[in-house]
């Protein structure tokens, strides 16, 4: 398994990627945008990239993605695609019927220069509905820029700041993270009564249930209306600063409705920030059922540290997922000896700076010194790993490979998992999906230690 | 349940006008009256319609150069294309030194902004440069994304600098994903380049064994082609090359020395058959190793066209002792499968190949299409002369080889090539439709309106497509088998494969899954308890 990979490292200046470990933005925005109510995501592109996206979101989340195309030629190509893309909205709106159609482009598109607002504008829609865009130009940052552009044209297109006094409620920008997620983050902010806005929110829309009936458009999904009266909310929690920080600042902006950036809560760290946000916001009492929550998983953790307590981790990812991760394992006790990201940290703006002084600063708060990387990729990772090794490897589906080839035990953690399932509707976040989190890592952990036991080491209790 | 054009005109009716006009060309009832029903195929899908097709791209890099496991293909472009196509195609290939077998690498420019503003070109020779240096490959494929095109990097002289530097072949190919209609043009692109630059660059003259094949358009999808391979290598067969999966760079430049090739998917791979005969004299036979009569009888039609007794003889016990040992277990299958009705949606040749396969099981297929074939996919080669170039299919370049004039080889006299071409497809395609029954449907490039209309009125018991159509069709309670992915099982081809394919066709139906999408509140009242009569007592 990857048997051409060598230990020794070599400097590699060309800037061109081994293994990524990041894709492009439309995918992002196509995600993004699946968490509207009845909205179409459009691909302003060649037929390929939408292909590729719905394909790739269909095996993570075993669920049907619905996306269409402006399916560009060489003519198009040459001469604009915006005759493509008023055709794409004419047949879309008259075929498929959805409220809305999320448009974003591609490399193709961008190198072009299409004018979507123009096209947008001149374009034939029925009355009532409504086609917004975000450049997802495939060349610049990641799937997590694209997910953090499509969020933040949810803001600059539909939030509305309407009223003198803002409304007792918080706006909650989840991240690029799961439906399952999606759903536990707004179960706390329920269980401490608080009413909140989810955008983009795919529960109900990536993880709806079966029913025996098809629905192109499912129950779930943030809808128009929820988006305009976010201008009117109190607050905004971003929780993931790659993907989530943007739009809120966005908000902040147009619409004054303050804004905290939060890590993702996953973790217990990043969970108690999240409540405690919510709680000094909305000067709520956190109830005594998630205090029960919390206090299960610290009994779990304390219980169970010396299965992981001192192990070696090595974890790859998106941004937002990786410096939680680390954050929690820090907690565990474990040691992050290996930190990488594809998505470039640095050059893109505000809220996205520093992803390696981030993971430094919680790496040396704990005494530790790792390799951290952001933009890197997997061979590098790999490479890594055969000149430090770990005892654990999290990431997404491509770690399985390393996995292998260094025999180290693997938990999947993030986007994509194409290889195990029901992963996408239950939380990694929040204090149950902690407990969850724990249950992997120990179990991973566990069962190598008794695959390689000798018989006499065999035992029952662990 | 036959369709008829009217119930296709009611469905087509609900359509914007114009999509309307476009969409019933591609849309046959077939009528058995008519033998030469025409459909419209390889042409543009309107923008905005909901359609499975890719782009050249995918045809180049992902269907036809990527399962060339010794070779380092290189994507030039921004990430998400050589990393969607990384590992998503269950292309399996082994190479005895595993350290040889990139398939499970995946390497990209990553072109970022500041290339597309002032060019890639440094970057992508750059790239070339480390990959040289780190993994040492005998030769190295560049394709290009959309944007490369655009910002007019040139890539074949990239290529051609880098070949000196090296001292290897490395391939450029033009595949923006914007070229042509479907993946179908990047197969052509993939083709072209193949067969003018790595076919017969050795200087190899003859295979080191009699009966020396090619495979083209088989990609070892789920490990279709070691299954086929092991039969063929059993009856006598020296397997040259497969072109492409588990395929290598090192057998693809020999395939020159074959004496016959065998074409599995027509549609991506006709174009190097074509040219195979044309420069080296080696005629093609259009086989189909899906199914246990189809792969019989395109067992059969090889032995006939070498014409050895030992062959003949041994292409019949292998027949014989297969079937004898995977019949039993079919036909437990087919009491499960018996009845059921089967729509078939794949890209160049599935749609026609797994017919008669599910005809064994005792399914019928009552729709069937293609994502991205041409006209000669449905018709039969017999329309070739009959199709028009039009401004999409004009942008692929048409490559013209010539008689090989040292290599040229006649394989068979004039008279023994007539009189096998009456027998067996002998450099002959006839089609998909010809196969269909009465009244079924035949649609090209199906997209997801009519997918749920069809649905609707057809009812099938299984749906046979895509991992994009799988859950849309699940969610209606349908099992939907992916035949592109095989749904992460496979091999499907040859005779132990139509066992694996029965079993998860068997698996599909008569899984208790599907018996609680009803929940039991749903048909139970409330409350249980009877209505006296003339009110409460």
């Amino acid at each position: 398994m990857l048997d051409a990979t060598p230990k020794k490292i070599v400097e590699r200046t060309s800037g061109g990627m081994i293994n990524p470990a990041k894709t492009c933005q439309p995918i992002g925005a196509m995600y993004a945008a699946l968490g509207i109510h009845r909205c179409l995501p459009h691909s302003h592109g060649s037929q390929g990239c939408c292909s590729y996206h719905r394909m790739h979101l269909t095996r993570h989340f075993r669920d049907p993605v619905m996306a269409s195309t402006s399916s560009f030629t060489e003519g198009a190509s040459v001469f604009g695609g915006g005759a493509n893309l008023k055709t794409a909205i004419k047949n879309v709106f008259e075929i498929y019927d959805p409220d809305v159609m999320a448009v974003h482009t591609t490399c193709l598109s961008e190198t072009i220069g299409d004018d979507l607002p123009t096209i947008i504008k001149q374009a034939e829609m029925p009355e009532g509905k409504v086609v917004f865009h975000a450049n997802t130009p495939s060349y610049q940052g990641s799937h997590i820029t694209g997910f953090s552009n499509m969020t933040k044209a949810m803001v600059t297109y539909f939030s509305e700041s309407t009223l003198l006094e803002k409304e007792d409620r918080v706006n909650l920008i989840p991240g690029f993270v799961n439906p399952g997620d999606m759903r536990e983050i707004k179960r706390i902010a329920a269980m401490m009564e608080i009413p909140c806005i989810m955008f983009p929110d795919t529960s109900g829309v990536l993880d709806s249930p079966m029913t025996g009936s098809f629905q192109m458009y499912p129950e779930g999904g943030v809808t128009l209306p929820e988006l305009k009266k976010t201008g009117d909310s109190k607050l905004s929690l971003a929780l993931g600063r790659f993907a989530s920080s943007d739009a809120a600042g966005t908000l902040e902006k147009k619409c004054k409705v303050p804004a905290i950036t939060l890590r993702t809560p996953i973790g217990i760290k990043a969970t108690d920030a999240f409540v405690m946000a919510l709680r000094g916001a909305f000067a709520m009492e956190v109830p005594r059922e998630l205090e029960e929550e919390r206090g299960q998983l610290v009994d779990i953790m304390t219980d169970t540290h010396f299965h992981f307590h001192g192990k070696k981790v090595a974890i790859f990812g998106d941004p937002d997922i990786v410096a939680a991760m680390v954050e929690f394992s820090l907690s565990l006790g474990m040691q992050p000896v290996h930190v990488l990201t594809g998505t470039p940290g640095g050059a893109l703006g505000s809220g996205m700076a520093g992803f390696e002084e981030e993971i430094k600063e919680l790496l040396s708060a704990a005494g530790l010194n790792g390799n951290v990387k952001s933009a890197g990729d997997l061979f590098t990772l790999h490479q890594w790993i055969k000149n430090e090794p770990v005892d654990l490897l999290i990431g997404n589906t491509y770690g399985k490979f390393i996995a292998r080839a260094e025999d180290v035990p693997f938990v999947r953690l993030g986007f994509p998992i194409l290889d195990r399932s029901v992963h996408s509707y239950l939380p990694v976040v929040g204090y149950h999906g902690a407990m969850r989190l724990i249950e992997m890592i120990s179990g991973a952990l566990l069962d190598r230690q008794d695959r390689d036991a000798a018989d006499e080491d065999f035992e029952l209790v662990m | 349940m036959a369709m008829t054009e009217k119930e296709v005109a009611e469905i087509l009716g609900k359509l914007p006008s114009k999509v309307q006009k476009n969409r019933s060309k591609h849309i046959l009832v077939k009528d058995c009256s008519q033998p030469d029903q025409v459909i419209e195929a390889n042409t543009r899908t309107i923008p905005g319609i909901i359609t499975n097709r890719g782009c050249a791209y995918a045809g180049c890099k992902g269907v036809v150069l990527g399962p060339l496991k010794d070779m380092i293909h290189i994507v030039h472009g921004p990430i998400g294309c050589s990393y969607y196509a990384w590992g998503t195609r269950r292309n399996k290939g082994r190479t005895e030194d595993p350290s040889e077998n990139f398939l499970n690498y995946c390497f990209s420019t990553d072109m970022q902004e500041k290339d597309i503003v002032f060019g890639g070109e440094k970057k992508l020779a750059a790239t070339i440069d480390e990959v040289m240096k780190i993994f040492n490959p005998k030769a190295i494929t560049i394709s290009a994304t959309c944007p490369v095109g655009l910002i007019g990097d040139d890539i074949q002289s990239v290529g051609r600098a880098a070949e000196e530097r090296h001292g290897i072949q490395v391939l450029a190919f033009n595949c923006e994903g914007y070229k042509g209609v479907s993946q179908s043009a990047g197969h052509h692109i993939a083709n072209n380049i193949l067969m003018d630059k790595v076919i017969g660059n050795s200087t190899e003259e003859k295979a080191p064994k009699p009966f020396a094949i090619n495979i083209l358009g088989e990609y070892n999808i789920g490990g279709d082609s070691w299954e086929i391979e092991r039969v063929l290598k059993e009856i006598g067969y020296h397997v040259v090359s497969v072109m492409t999966g588990d395929g290598s760079y090192e057998e693809l430049r020999l395939a020159h020395t074959a004496q016959l090739n065998l074409v599995q998917c027509h549609r991506s791979i006709n174009y190097i058959a074509e040219m195979l005969e044309t420069k080296y004299g080696t005629p093609w036979l259009k086989v189909n190793f899906i199914g246990i009569n189809s792969t019989a009888e395109s067992l059969r039609n090889m032995a006939q066209y070498f014409g050895d007794e030992t062959l003949i003889r041994k292409t019949e016990e292998v027949i014989l002792r297969e079937q004898a040992t995977i019949q039993p277990r079919i036909d437990q299958y087919r009491k499960i499968c018996d009845g059921k009705r089967a729509f078939c949606f794949v890209g160049g040749s599935r749609g026609h190949h797994y017919q008669g396969l599910f005809a064994e099981l005792g399914i019928e297929t009552v729709l069937a299409g293609y994502e991205f074939a041409h006209r000669d996919d449905y018709e039969g080669r017999s329309v070739l002369p009959t199709i028009k170039p039009d401004s999409d299919s004009k942008n692929i370049p048409e490559l013209h080889v010539e008689r090989d004039t040292e290599r040229y080889c006649v394989k068979l006299t004039p008279e023994i090539a007539e009189e096998l071409r009456a027998k067996i497809p002998l450099s002959n395609y006839k089609g998909l439709n010809i196969d269909m029954q009465d009244g079924s449907i035949i649609v090209d490039d199906l997209n997801h309106y009519e997918t749920e209309e069809f649905i609707r009125l057809l009812k099938p018991d299984i749906f046979a497509s895509g991992i994009k159509d799988k859950y849309v069709v699940q969610k209606m309670g349908i099992p939907a088998k992916q035949i592109h992915s095989y749904d992460y099982s496979g091999p499907y081809a040859g005779f132990g494969g139509a066992v694996n394919f029965a079993r998860d066709v068997s698996m599909a139906f008569a899984s208790p899954t599907w018996n609680y999408i009803i929940p039991p509140w749903h048909d139970q009242p409330l409350l249980d308890g009877q209505i006296n009569e003339g009110g409460a007592a």
